[in-house]
């Protein structure tokens, strides 16, 4: 029936062992680190490294701001391990940090274009590219060209368009979540998703025909 | 029934459509909705297909090695662990304890001398700074993406608009709080953050770039993204624990 498959999510590993096994060890390295094993920590980046490192990369869109937010988030992780309660999941707790670590970073590259000035040059260049007409579709069929061009669709969103367009497209996040991370909202988020959807439409369906 | 807009549609692929069951029903009946929403999940399909650039044992040994000497040794907290028969008794003495102090207090006279209370009025400003810190950090990130909006011909500010809307009646609060405790900068400052919110929450969702540059001339004339900043950045140096005394802050 219509509307009823759920969204195909790339990118989720191959294997994931059953969550109460992985809540499991992971308390159990927890309470490692919290007796002054300093080196266990190692474990919990070993499992949790790439799933932070995914979502960090779809929030900033690149390797080198995705590298810091996963270093950034590992090293707050670390810092609160005291505030972490055993009983909730240890993955769960980590995403949120790396939410906010990946926020931090959009946002502040917002400034940056801010100051640069609100006609920033390579949005708009990146907008320009994507609506010429005439990019040659043997190029187009590559995929690295898929990459490039939705690339450059996503960096046209905002700081907010981008986070919760990734949140509810990639990590599956309920839109009344959303809006608690963001400090939006229900009816706020769901406009902001609506509108990075309508970007994402404007900008990359009429290369769909031509990427497929 | 009416054809889904193409908002419900979003909601209906990320199972997230109240309705869910009557706009399905209506796609399976209608051609033009039911392409509307393959081309949607063709587009969205088309997002998801980028995958993630690898990020496997070199990345986890070199990320290690930059957070291994950063990370400091903890110290292990002291518990006390007692046997259940031993809470209960651990237990019940404190009841007892709290007890007896209630009935003492209760009977015994007042002390003479006076106690050291904190100010009531720097409690509230503090609480009251902290709040307004958060909500001009949302304004802010509201209005720089305003005046960041672009389009061909129409600009669509609907998001912005949303939210300033629900910013107008926090906004309106805090500027009363301000206004009331006698702080006449921060009152001043929301009361001219009121009135761009306003402006915003009650124009056009769409407008033509003339216009939209019209606004965003008149949100940079004001200088009000700098001074929310800075009031914001002022706000949120209050917020640390309490502490007696506090100097009642001059912003």
């Amino acid at each position: 029936m219509i509307g009823e498959n759920p969204p195909q999510h790339a990118n989720l590993p191959a294997s994931i062992p059953s969550k109460e096994r992985m809540d499991g060890c992971d308390a159990a390295i927890v309470e490692q680190i919290r007796a002054g094993d300093v080196d266990a920590f190692r474990d919990l980046v070993s499992r949790h490294g790439r799933t932070v490192y995914s979502m960090a990369y779809r929030m900033t869109g690149n390797e080198h701001d995705a590298e810091d937010v996963v270093q950034e988030t590992f090293m707050k992780a670390y810092q609160q391990m005291d505030r972490f309660e055993s009983r909730s999941s240890f993955g769960t707790w980590l995403h949120r940090i790396g939410i906010n670590c990946a926020l931090d970073v959009l946002r502040t590259r917002k400034s940056r274009q801010e100051v640069a000035g609100p006609q920033d040059p390579e949005s708009l260049q990146a907008l320009d590219s994507l609506s010429s007409n005439d990019p040659s579709p043997d190029i187009l069929a590559h995929d690295c060209e898929v990459r490039e061009h939705v690339t450059k669709a996503m960096d046209c969103l905002t700081a907010n368009e981008r986070a919760a367009f990734v949140l509810r497209h990639f990590q599956d996040m309920p839109i009344r979540e959303i809006g608690g991370v963001l400090g939006l909202k229900e009816r706020a988020t769901k406009v902001t998703i609506f509108r990075a959807v309508q970007k994402l439409r404007r900008t990359l369906e009429p290369l769909i025909g031509e990427l497929r | 029934m009416s054809h889904v807009s193409e908002n419900d549609l979003v909601l209906l692929y990320y199972g997230e459509l109240p309705d869910h069951g009557k706009a399905a029903g209506h796609l399976e009946k209608c051609a033009q909705c039911r392409a509307e929403y393959e081309r949607l999940k063709r587009l969205l399909a088309t997002v998801g297909s980028v995958q993630v650039p690898e990020w496997s044992g070199n990345h986890i040994d070199a990320l290690w090695n930059r957070l291994r000497p950063r990370l400091e040794i903890r110290p292990e907290k002291p518990r006390v662990i007692l046997m259940p028969a031993r809470r209960w008794a651990m237990a019940a003495a404190i009841a007892a304890g709290l007890l007896i102090a209630f009935m003492l207090g209760r009977y015994w006279s007042r002390p003479q001398f006076e106690t050291a209370t904190v100010p009531g009025g720097s409690i509230r400003e503090r609480i009251l700074l902290v709040a307004v810190g958060d909500h001009l950090e949302r304004s802010q990130m509201m209005l720089l993406e305003l005046v960041n909006a672009q389009g061909d011909g129409m600009v669509d500010i609907a998001s912005e608009q949303v939210r300033a809307q629900d910013l107008v009646a926090d906004n309106r609060l805090y500027r009363q709080t301000a206004a009331r405790d006698g702080d006449a900068a921060v009152a001043g400052v929301l009361d001219q953050l009121e009135r761009i919110l306003l402006e915003i929450a009650h124009g056009p969702s769409q407008m033509p770039s003339q216009k939209f540059k019209a606004l965003r001339r008149s949100i940079e004339a004001q200088g009000i993204i700098l001074k929310v900043r800075l009031v914001g950045a002022r706000a949120r140096q209050f917020d640390r624990p309490p502490v007696r005394d506090s100097i009642r802050p001059s912003i």
